[in-house]
């Protein structure tokens, strides 16, 4: 199942030859292709999601994939049609429960926990029916990027496309309705309109990262990119941008490691991942000791430095494994 | 300013003449020129009972007004009337010459105890340009409205400057401390120029140099910017110097004039119909305590301050006797 048994390549420090050589596969052309929609798509999700303390919410609507990949590979349809269905019927689930304990994060903790618990059961009992490959299991959980087809990037593409159109329209006022609801709502901003909506997006996105990292990574690119570049910087605009940045980054350069080393993408995509978050933490902590230490208040614009620092830097490490 | 008290407009001028700041010329004109908020006997009912009733109050522009009373009175529930979210059951309630919620735009507002922690990655300066435009639907398109990015930069700096938070506006809001956050709280909710600001108990849970610099800064922003203020709190101490008017509020009733009228030994006792005396230290505090020997029948945060500062909380004690006189 892994690539470096179908064609044994060797990295060599040349990346054009190297993309040459990843790219005149039809399947890593689409992978490459469905990384760039996924990472793009869960960084600029992930981000608010971060930013709204809905990490719980989002597992478990990651969680919610798996019961839909397998009750669509059980019954027979679309598993893309399995992802989004249940990822966003979950949303919905999560948005009507949660709304009664408006203002009590630990209802909607709760009320999360118990849709997640069900979605795993769901998808155990649809396994245990299907009594298939033992292999379905693993994918659905930890990802596969060899079989994305190319009308699977196109429904990626279309949905991820909707997904960000979406966020650039309702984006400024989700954001004043995360950070500040009591005032937002004062200015006639739709608070819970906007929490179910984007509850719905983060459905959406997971569905989609589902289906690269499997159901129980997709925190390597919802979270860990937007906790990153929180890390780096507290301005909204350039947060963004770095969490997308680092999302492809650490995505392409899990594929160039998965495609010349005999271990899972997920696995690579997430030590990437991991490892720039432990970097930018370090940074973060060495500039406040050494902002103390000079009492200057600079330093405040070196957030784009450090953070671009991390993308080569990852792609780098991908590259020398 | 509340109608029925015209008889004693003379009496309060040479009251004010002492420690007053404000010319009582200057409150006539302003009284006299549209108001940019009147209630006329208005009251409130939620979830059937009446919290408070026959409240007259008109607020002029630049005019600096408290609204005390016990807890649970319904002090907040007055400024929810204010932005037009509740209802009044009675009376009639405008707000810039409009109904309440009418005009939106003019009025800023900023609710209790908001807090942001230290993992709130957003700086104060964005929080503040959030209070500009943060309601506004999908995303500028670059190239586009360069000047008025450039003013709205411009006047989220200049708001910043007005309530000297210059220095820490960069930093994430969750590391400043709470006054500081009170500060870009405050600049967040003028930053659109509202005629009128409503503050839910802004000073809550800040220490007392804390409280009597945004004290300040509000009576600044009021007579210097001429942005009424409407500001709920539990004591009256820190803004007492820069009052212009004060609300009581009791079950059933409500009281509003200058708080040289208001916080008298005699009104009190006739608003909570029980004793309560207010007492005046040498350097102009107030002291509002209930009838001594009579012990509060449960030990609030209020009842707590006053026993044991006996610094006098002048809502406190007004608790406690509403209390007894509820019982």
């Amino acid at each position: 199942m892994q690539l470096a048994d179908v064609a044994s390549p060797v990295f060599s420090w040349n990346l054009v030859a190297d993309f040459q050589d990843m790219w005149s596969y039809a399947f890593m052309v689409n992978a490459f292709r469905a990384g760039l929609v996924v990472s793009v798509v869960c960084a600029v999700v992930g981000w608010f999601m971060v930013l709204r303390r809905q990490t719980f919410a989002g597992h478990t609507l990651s969680v919610a994939a798996f019961p839909g990949a397998s009750l669509a590979v059980l019954a027979g349809f679309s598993t893309s049609l399995g992802y989004f269905g249940f990822c966003i019927a979950a949303a919905l689930v999560i948005a009507a429960l949660g709304r009664k304990g408006q203002g009590s994060g630990a209802e909607e903790s709760a009320v999360t926990g118990t849709v997640q618990a069900f979605a795993l059961a769901c998808g155990f009992l649809f396994i245990s029916l299907y009594k298939g490959l033992l292999e379905g299991p693993t994918a659905l959980l930890f990802g596969s990027f060899l079989g994305i087809t190319t009308s699977q990037v196109t429904v990626l593409a279309v949905v991820g496309a909707v997904v960000l159109a979406v966020l650039a329209v309702i984006g400024r006022p989700l954001l004043f309705a995360s950070v500040d609801p009591q005032v937002a709502a004062g200015r006639g901003v739709p608070v819970r309109l906007l929490g179910t909506l984007f509850l719905v997006l983060l459905g959406a996105a997971t569905a989609e990262a589902s289906q690269i990292t499997g159901t129980l990574l997709v925190f390597a690119l919802m979270v860990i990119p937007a906790a990153t570049a929180g890390q780096l910087t507290a301005r909204p605009g350039l947060s963004l941008l770095l969490s997308v940045l680092l999302g492809l980054g650490v995505c392409w350069a899990g594929l160039i490691a998965a495609y010349y080393q005999p271990y899972p993408l997920g696995f690579f995509v997430t030590t990437f991942a991991f490892a720039g978050y432990v970097l930018a933490l370090l940074l973060r902590l060495g500039r406040e000791a050494w902002g103390r230490a000079h009492e200057g208040g600079q330093g405040r614009g070196h957030g784009g430095h450090g953070g671009h620092g991390h993308g080569p830097a990852a792609l780098g490490a991908g590259g020398a494994a | 300013m509340s109608i029925q008290h015209d008889e004693m407009a003379t009496q309060e001028t040479s009251k004010r003449a002492s420690g007053g700041r404000v010319p009582a010329q200057q409150q006539r004109s302003a009284v006299a020129a549209e108001p940019v908020l009147s209630l006329r006997g208005a009251a409130v009912r939620v979830g059937g009972r009446t919290l408070w009733s026959g409240v007259d109050l008109t607020v002029g522009a630049g005019e600096f007004t408290a609204v005390l009373g016990p807890n649970g009175v319904g002090k907040s529930t007055l400024v929810k009337v204010l932005l037009g979210v509740l209802p009044p059951a009675a009376g009639e309630v405008t707000v810039l010459g409009g109904a309440p919620g009418a005009h939106s735009a003019g009025v800023g507002y900023l609710p209790q105890r908001r807090n942001f922690d230290a993992s709130v990655r957003i700086r104060g300066i964005d929080v503040v340009r959030l209070g500009l435009d943060g309601d506004k639907w999908g995303i500028p398109i670059p190239g586009l409205g360069r000047a008025e990015r450039r003013a709205a930069r411009e006047r989220v700096a200049e708001v910043i400057e007005l309530v000297g938070a210059s220095e820490y506006a960069h930093r994430p809001i969750g590391q400043c401390s709470g006054g500081e956050q009170q500060r870009l709280l405050i600049a967040q909710a003028l930053v659109r120029r509202p005629s009128v600001l409503l503050l839910d108990e802004p000073l809550d849970s800040l220490d007392l140099p804390n409280q009597s610099a945004i004290a300040a800064l509000l009576g600044r922003i009021c007579h210097q910017e001429g942005v009424s203020v409407v500001m709920v709190a539990h004591d009256v101490n820190p803004i007492l110097h820069h009052l212009d008017r004060v609300v009581y509020l009791a079950e059933g009733g409500a009281m509003a004039g200058t708080p040289t009228e208001v916080i008298t030994s005699e009104t009190l006792t006739r608003l909570y119909r029980t004793p309560v005396e207010v007492l005046r230290t040498s350097d102009g505090r107030l002291v509002v305590v209930g009838q001594p020997e009579a012990p509060a029948r449960h030990v609030d945060r209020h009842a707590a301050t006053v026993a044991a500062s006996a610094g006098g909380v002048t809502a406190g004690a007004a608790a406690g006797g509403d209390d007894r006189a509820a019982g």
